[in-house]
């Protein structure tokens, strides 16, 4: 494929990229969170499709209109999530649209549909499941076993695994690289998106390079090593939009203290405190548990063991609710997941976690509430001013700083963001800098979760590293570099 | 200081009209004309006194249905609910007079609302079978309660349905309050707000640190009561408690808020809205039964009027 570009909204999610898989090649798709990597595998599987470019199937230009006609042509995908029909039987699932049938397809061969899946699953190399049970009983390396068995039953011409190994044991990423070697030497070619840097070298021939939408190198994995893909991944000057930092935060208060803190398989034995004043980053790549940590401490998860102080009272926030009265507030993830109610008004979003100051005798004080509100809109500059306007009509970066001032009116002693400039143009990420900055400086404790590396250097006093439910590193501000962040969450170090 | 006066009436923004209810408002006049040149007894002070008498059933239930479905939820059980608010308020008039009646009949309706919401709420099973299995229960403890039909002897007992004050009914006034009320709770209250947002995303309400669950429970109740205040009106207007009362009034409750704009699973739809629905349902039926048109077509035209609503809703949406 040549060309390709793609525009969402205000983001250009994709410049000119050139790309190609080999028959019997394992390719490596590399990049930090949101290089453009899952939008190239949309592109190719038919799920979105590109501005300008035009791929080649076979030398031949071909339009690949829907995932239908990705899968027509033979390609297949292995996702980072699972996405299998949860109360279906594996064997259901492994034959999804195409179950063996008697009776000019009346009837369901269900013996016929067994034996094929357990035939199935032994040719890729993972026997010992049972195709019967629904699933929704697996663990999720079961789960991941049948997705990729389902993939390689029709014997895909292209087969692309988004982070195959992610929930695997050792013993099963074992047999996985088997898998591969074995699909290959059956001229499939294979594209390879993983975070794991040794993983990465270890498997594939080739390594592509993605960064800010645009391919920065491909070359043979025998030929690189660890060090330089690092460097292409971040090879980026950390621009200066981030505001100088004024005073120093007072290291004495202590305002909100993790030790030992674990949640199941998510994350375990998590300990560091945050001080009043103090930015406190916490960087990761995606699925390393900096986001799990997080909703255990403001109590939309429950810790498994270990516990939560605050200002020195040990907390355990069995809600958001709990947590917020307590004086925990968090920015979520995704604004239109879970942060806002787009169909209704920024007033009204702003207002949401702040109705006990602004009601008495359970009727909201419309005046007071307005004023609140419509000094925040001024403060973040929010635009439109009109704070009757449903948050839906507003611009990605608008909508995230009504978020944002929804819970910096609730008065919070710390404030947890979570990616809080994802999806935001450059002029509104400076203006959340600014306004993070402000409330740090008048005594507000933060803990800043973000995977753009700039953001974390920029705007933090010290940086946690988190990579796969552990905490691995921390880093003071003066001494964080991309390269030895990324080496620390990746696994790469020396 | 901030002023802490409270405003209580709507501002002249949250009065505009959206294209749908003004589109209402067109089609209420289309009504009132059509009525005027096929049927000559409709535009007479009678009926039209008629008329309001007889939308105050619907108008009450779909208050309470669109309180409901703003949380992305609905409520099944309301028919059986105005049965059970019915037989109980006439069965108990001659013996504990007309308030207490009706407070009790009111309490049994929030009673049915509290298990509904509960169920739906804590124990996040669907509300759709939920509704359904309850409107079964109800309506078995309303024959329970009585077999046959109640006829109270209590002097004021036609009051609340039947006498008139100027052109409107005591129950057009109770419904015309309770919209104002539900208007205010909607809109002026941090619970209502709530309300709203649940249907639109319930996460975020969730992590607003808000009691997404009693939010939905009082929405259920809210709905059980104005279900059971309408079931009290309607034997009052018709001086007979039936216990096979309130039949398929979920239906017309769910076409009247869906005709005025509210979208079911939650993220619309207003008080004006649905009390505009209403009257439009209430003079449909009216026009149809005056122009002598058998109940079976009244369906049909009632079922395509719905089908009407939701394709214009669906269209403006994208």
């Amino acid at each position: 494929m040549g060309g390709i570009s793609k525009r969402y909204d205000a983001t250009q999610a994709l410049r000119d990229v050139a790309f190609s898989a080999e028959s019997g090649v394992v390719h490596a798709l590399v990049g930090e969170n949101g290089a453009g990597k899952s939008t190239l595998v949309k592109i190719i599987t038919g799920a979105v499709q590109a501005d300008t470019g035009q791929i080649l199937v076979n030398g031949a230009p071909t339009r690949i209109e829907s995932p239908l006609a990705a899968q027509r042509l033979g390609i297949r995908v292995v996702h980072q999530h699972v996405s299998l029909v949860p109360h279906l039987s594996v064997s259901e699932n492994i034959h999804l649209g195409a179950m063996p049938t008697r009776i000019g397809g009346l009837w369901i061969d269900w013996r016929a549909a067994h034996e094929r899946a357990e035939r199935a699953l032994e040719a890729i190399g993972f026997s010992g499941i049972d195709v019967r049970l629904p699933v929704s009983s697996l663990s999720l390396g079961q789960r991941k076993i049948v997705e990729m068995t389902k993939a390689c039953v029709v014997r895909p011409r292209v087969l692309i695994m988004d982070e195959p190994s992610a929930a695997l044991s050792f013993d099963e990423r074992g047999r996985l690289f088997d898998l591969i070697r074995q699909l290959k030497s059956d001229a499939t070619s294979i594209i390879y998106i993983s975070h794991d840097l040794d993983e990465v070298l270890e498997i594939v021939d080739r390594v592509t390079v993605l960064r800010d939408g645009m391919i920065i190198g491909t070359m043979p994995a025998a030929t690189t090593d660890k060090r330089q893909i690092v460097e292409m991944m971040v090879g980026r000057v950390v621009n200066d939009i981030f505001p100088d930092r004024q005073a120093q935060p007072s290291q004495q208060e202590e305002v909100l203290s993790l030790k030992g803190l674990s949640c199941g398989s998510r994350f375990d034995d998590v300990s560091f405190t945050v001080a009043k004043g103090e930015i406190v980053g916490l960087y990761g790549l995606i699925g390393s548990g900096r986001t799990e940590v997080a909703r255990c401490i403001f109590g939309a998860d429950q810790p498994t063991s270990g516990e939560i102080q605050l200002k020195g009272h040990v907390v355990r926030p069995r809600s958001p609710r709990e947590a917020l009265k307590a004086g925990i507030a968090m920015l979520t993830e995704d604004r239109t997941r879970d942060g806002l109610v787009l169909f209704l008004s920024t007033c009204d979003n702003i207002s949401l976690a702040n109705f006990d100051r602004t009601s008495r005798y359970g009727l909201i004080q419309r005046r007071r509430q307005r004023a609140m509100v419509t000094e925040k809109v001024a403060e973040l500059g929010i635009r439109p001013k009109n704070i009757d306007q449903p948050v839906r009509s507003l611009s990605g970066g608008n909508q995230q700083k009504v978020a944002l001032a929804k819970w910096l009116l609730a008065r919070a002693d710390i404030l947890i963001l979570d990616e809080p400039t994802w999806g935001v143009d450059i002029a509104a990420k400076q203006d959340i800098y600014e306004v993070i900055r402000r409330v740090a400086a008048d005594g507000m404790a933060i803990l800043l979760i973000s995977s753009e590396l700039p953001e974390v250097i920029g705007m933090s006093d010290r940086i946690l590293v988190m990579r796969r439910g552990r905490l691995v590193g921390e880093v003071p501000r003066r001494d964080a570099t991309e390269r030895n962040l990324v080496a620390l969450a990746t696994g790469s170090m020396g | 200081m901030v002023s802490t006066t409270q405003k209580w009436w709507p501002t002249r923004s949250e009065l505009r009209l959206s294209w749908l209810d003004l589109g209402l408002i067109a089609a209420l006049v289309v009504l009132v004309i059509a009525g005027t040149w096929f049927a000559e007894s409709f535009l007479t002070q009678r009926n039209f006194s008629n008329l309001l008498r007889q939308i105050v059933a619907n108008g009450l239930v779909s208050l309470g249905m669109l309180i409901v479905i703003l949380t992305g939820g609905i409520d099944l059980s309301v028919g059986s609910i105005v049965a059970l608010g019915g037989v109980l308020f006439a069965g108990l008039t001659d013996q504990i007079g007309i308030g207490p009646a009706i407070l009790v009949a009111m309490a049994a309706g929030a009673a049915v609302g509290i298990v509904n919401g509960t169920a739906i709420a804590r124990f996040k099973l669907q509300p759709f079978i939920v509704t359904l299995a309850t409107m079964g229960i109800v309506r078995g403890i309303v024959f329970i309660y009585t077999e046959t039909p109640i006829v109270p002897a209590h002097a004021g007992f036609r009051d609340l349905g039947s006498s008139v004050v100027g052109l409107v009914s005591v129950g057009m006034i109770i419904m015309l309050v309770c919209y104002v009320l539900g208007w205010i709770f909607l809109n002026r209250t941090p619970a209502g707000r709530a309300t709203v947002a649940v249907g639109g995303n319930e996460e975020a309400v969730r992590l607003a640190g808000i009691n997404v669950n009693r939010t939905i429970v009082l929405a259920y109740t809210l709905c059980g009561v104005l279900s059971a205040l309408s079931g009290a009106i309607l034997v009052s207007r018709l001086g007979i408690a039936q216990p096979s009362l309130g039949v398929a009034y979920e239906l017309d409750a769910i076409a009247a808020c869906v005709i005025g704009g509210a979208v079911l699973g939650g993220g619309g739809g207003g008080v004006i809205g649905t009390f505009l629905g209403v009257l439009t349902l209430g003079l449909i039926n009216n026009l149809l039964n005056l122009m002598g048109v058998k109940s079976f077509y009244q369906e049909i035209v009632k079922g395509s009027l719905i089908l009407l609503a939701v394709l214009i809703a669906s269209r403006r949406k994208r």
